[in-house]
């Protein structure tokens, strides 16, 4: 291991050792974050959602949101995988079906960036317990 | 992907190694790559949790899923079904005992809820064995801001206004402590980490030692810094194998890095750090004993002044503190001691680490603001009394605190608060008990350990505790008189007024303050020679229900000294002055018609 010698070193591992804790210290405080969950049941993986899944992940980095990307179970809208829903801060969370790379595209750049609705919202018509509580 | 995108936290405690949780580790990462997911998924070891009572503990981030009592054999189920098809493993899940629902987030624990961990905050979070974690949480950063920016002069103005207190028990304010230890002029001096955590039930340090090992190395050295020395040494006891084995690695890792050693930073500062282990000696934690015992002579407390700050280590001023309290430091240090002060009471800032122990659900570690009330603690955080039964006592401060009662339950914890009501912070362990506990029991149980661990150096201590011991133990074998009350009274003052150190000192306390709160207790233990809670087994008789015995004879064979006596299908008798009381009896009959009263 190479020595520190100076506090400005110091800085620099921290910057460069942040990367590998950011997960864990996003996961602390979701609710200030956008939060992306992807459907990545059997069906939703052969429609594509691991590649738009490791879009989104990428790409939200990238352009430097702040964000958690999970997976989840399917969601139940099989006819329109991949499915994505995403929370943004102090919203309600929005169902997207249908979700490939270019969508995921124009959703960060839409939704995401400007909270403006695009094309391919599924309404959610149910009650989960969670909400009836 | 390249990176990972989904951590598994699994707890490397003692607590939850001791349950396997080193092989759930190594069943997890077999898993992950057996699905090809090793470069997706990362496992990491942490420090303690806290949730001790449910561990293992594996936490799932970023989605903050907290998994309990994880067994190896569950790792399969976690990677297919968490991991892969994002599904939570329900049954693993913490379940609330009041709703009976799974709470997915930690968060939403009660157990987690009102707890502000300033002295935890890297346990449970990051790898102890891994110093670039350390660095990424701003670690070390504290010692550079200090050396680079900051005077002694100044840094120990702010721990002073911080208004931070040693947290190993007496809470003497910690900036003082460095001034004294400052003004003492000397060739050499020495910083002296206290790792003897010897209060039965407390765990706070080697969870600390354990889970963030890098937080005390850094604020040594800024106490070295502070006082003008360039070494130090953790004083800990052999019993904490992992806790040790951690510290080496940290100290190792820091050394590599140059963190500690010569010319640290560039700045010219020297710091190294060496490890004293300890034969295990309550004593041994009170700071003078510590240092004789790091010496090489007996862990035997000496008259103070002289102060270790002025006449310590090999008879150099020495600066002692507590590893919690040096957990707290760099956080001052970084974040202000306006952020610190803010939090707490008028006299008692910041937060405490409790260790919560005895007849309560969430048996763990915990940390929350000083001035939480007791009710905060036991009843939200600790999630109540086991099996629904009634809460009577809480011991705090160990074998030198006393007995709260419901009375006291309001109460906000703090130093004075606590000695006010006839107890003391300690290191922090709490002891809570039910119904079925015994308070002159447990009077005993806290001073046959005392009796035990007195150094035997001062004649009050020595001779004084072991009279003590033989009162209560008198009472409970029901051949206690009323006089012996104010004996007990009279003799616990006495030691406790004339003993050397802080031992003897504090030792009647668990005597005094189950008098003062549970008098009619001894009463009835001295009077009736009844034991109400049905713990002295000197004082319970067995005796068999007219009503429920059937007289199948079995308790009568099975009794062997013949105290039982009765007809075939008559109900039997049990003859107390023939009884042993080895309850043979009792274990023998179906019908549950022996009992103890």
């Amino acid at each position: 291991m190479e020595k520190i010698k100076s506090l400005a070193d110091l800085k620099k591992i921290r910057e460069a050792q942040l990367e590998g804790i950011h997960l864990r210290k996003k996961g602390e405080d979701p609710e200030k974050l956008v939060q992306v969950k992807v459907a990545m049941a059997t069906c939703g993986i052969a429609s594509g959602a691991k590649d738009t899944m490791e879009f989104l992940a990428d790409a939200l980095e990238k352009r430097g949101i702040e964000s958690v990307v999970t997976q989840t179970g399917c969601m139940g809208y099989c006819y329109a995988e991949p499915t994505i829903e995403v929370t943004l801060p102090g919203k309600e969370p929005v169902v997207f079906g249908k979700v490939n790379v270019a969508k995921a595209d124009e959703i960060i750049e839409k939704y995401i960036k400007g909270g403006e609705l695009v094309d391919g919202i599924i309404p959610v018509n149910y009650e989960t317990i969670d909400s009836k509580e | 992907m390249s990176k990972y995108s989904m951590h598994l936290l699994v707890c490397g405690g003692t607590g939850c190694k001791s349950s396997e949780s080193d092989i759930l580790l190594e069943r997890l990462k077999k898993e992950l790559s057996k699905q090809g997911l090793e470069d997706t998924v990362q496992v990491i070891m942490t420090g303690c949790f806290g949730f001790c009572e449910k561990g293992p503990i594996v936490k799932v981030m970023p989605d903050n899923t907290f998994y309990t009592q994880v067994q190896p054999d569950d790792a399969e189920e976690i990677v297919e079904e968490h991991v892969i098809k994002g599904r939570r493993v329900e049954r693993l899940l913490y379940q609330d005992p009041a709703s009976k629902g799974h709470v997915e987030d930690s968060k939403k624990m009660g157990f987690y809820k009102k707890q502000l961990r300033i002295a935890l905050r890297n346990c449970g979070f990051i790898n102890p064995e891994s110093i670039d974690e350390y660095i990424a949480r701003d670690g070390y950063m504290a010692l550079g801001k200090v050396l680079s920016e900051m005077k002694p002069e100044e840094v120990i103005s702010m721990m002073k206004k911080s208004g931070l207190r040693g947290r190993g028990g007496a809470g003497f304010p910690v900036g003082l402590k460095w001034e004294f230890a400052r003004n003492n002029k000397s060739d050499k001096k020495y910083v002296v980490c206290n790792a003897d955590e010897g209060d039965p039930g407390a765990f706070m340090d080697r969870s600390i030692l354990e889970g963030d090992p890098h937080s005390v190395l850094e604020a040594m050295a800024v106490i070295g810094y502070c006082i003008g020395s360039d070494e130090g040494y953790i004083y800990i006891r052999a019993e904490y194998p992992l806790a040790i084995q951690r510290l080496k690695i940290a100290i190792k890792q820091a050394e590599e890095y140059g963190l500690l050693g010569n010319d640290i930073l560039g700045t010219g500062f020297n710091f190294k750090i060496g490890l004293k282990y300890g034969a295990g000696a309550f004593v041994c934690g009170e700071e003078t004993a510590l240092i004789h015992s790091m010496e090489g002579s007996r862990g035997e407390p000496t008259l103070k002044p002289p102060f270790p700050a002025e006449s310590g280590y090999l008879g150099k001023p020495t600066n002692v503190n507590n590893v919690e309290t040096l957990a707290n430091v760099p956080a001052i240090i970084m974040k202000g001691s306006k952020w610190f002060s803010s939090i707490g009471t008028e006299k008692s800032k910041g937060t405490k680490v409790f260790a919560l122990a005895g007849k309560i659900n969430n048996v763990g570690l915990i940390e929350v603001p000083m001035g939480t009330t007791l009710r905060e603690v036991i009843f939200e955080i600790g999630g109540g009394i086991k099996d629904g039964k009634k809460f009577k006592a809480v011991q705090t401060g160990g074998p030198s605190g006393g007995c709260l009662t419901e009375k006291h339950l309001d109460t906000p914890i703090d130093y004075e608060n606590l000695i006010a009501n006839g107890s003391m912070m300690g290191s922090g362990g709490m002891i809570v008990m039910d119904e079925d506990d015994c308070m002159v029991s447990i009077a005993r149980f806290y001073l046959d350990f005392t009796v035990e661990e007195s150094c035997g150096k001062c004649a009050p201590c020595r001779i004084g505790n072991k009279r003590l011991y033989e009162l209560l133990d008198r009472i409970c074998q029901g051949k206690g008189e009323l006089e012996d009350l104010d004996r007990l009274r009279n003799l616990g003052e006495v030691i406790k007024d004339t003993s050397l150190c802080g031992l003897g000192q504090s030792s009647p306390n668990p005597v005094l303050s189950t008098l003062d709160n549970f008098m009619d207790e001894y009463r009835s233990h001295v009077v009736d020679k009844k034991c109400t809670s049905g713990v002295c087994k000197d004082l319970l008789e067995y005796f068999i229900l007219e009503e429920q015995c059937v007289g199948c004879t079995a308790c009568a064979r099975a009794c062997p000294v013949g105290a039982i006596s009765g007809e075939r299908k008559e109900p039997h008798v049990v003859n107390p002055a023939i009884c042993i009381k080895c309850g043979a009896c009792m274990e023998k009959c179906k019908f549950d018609a022996v009992i103890l009263k």
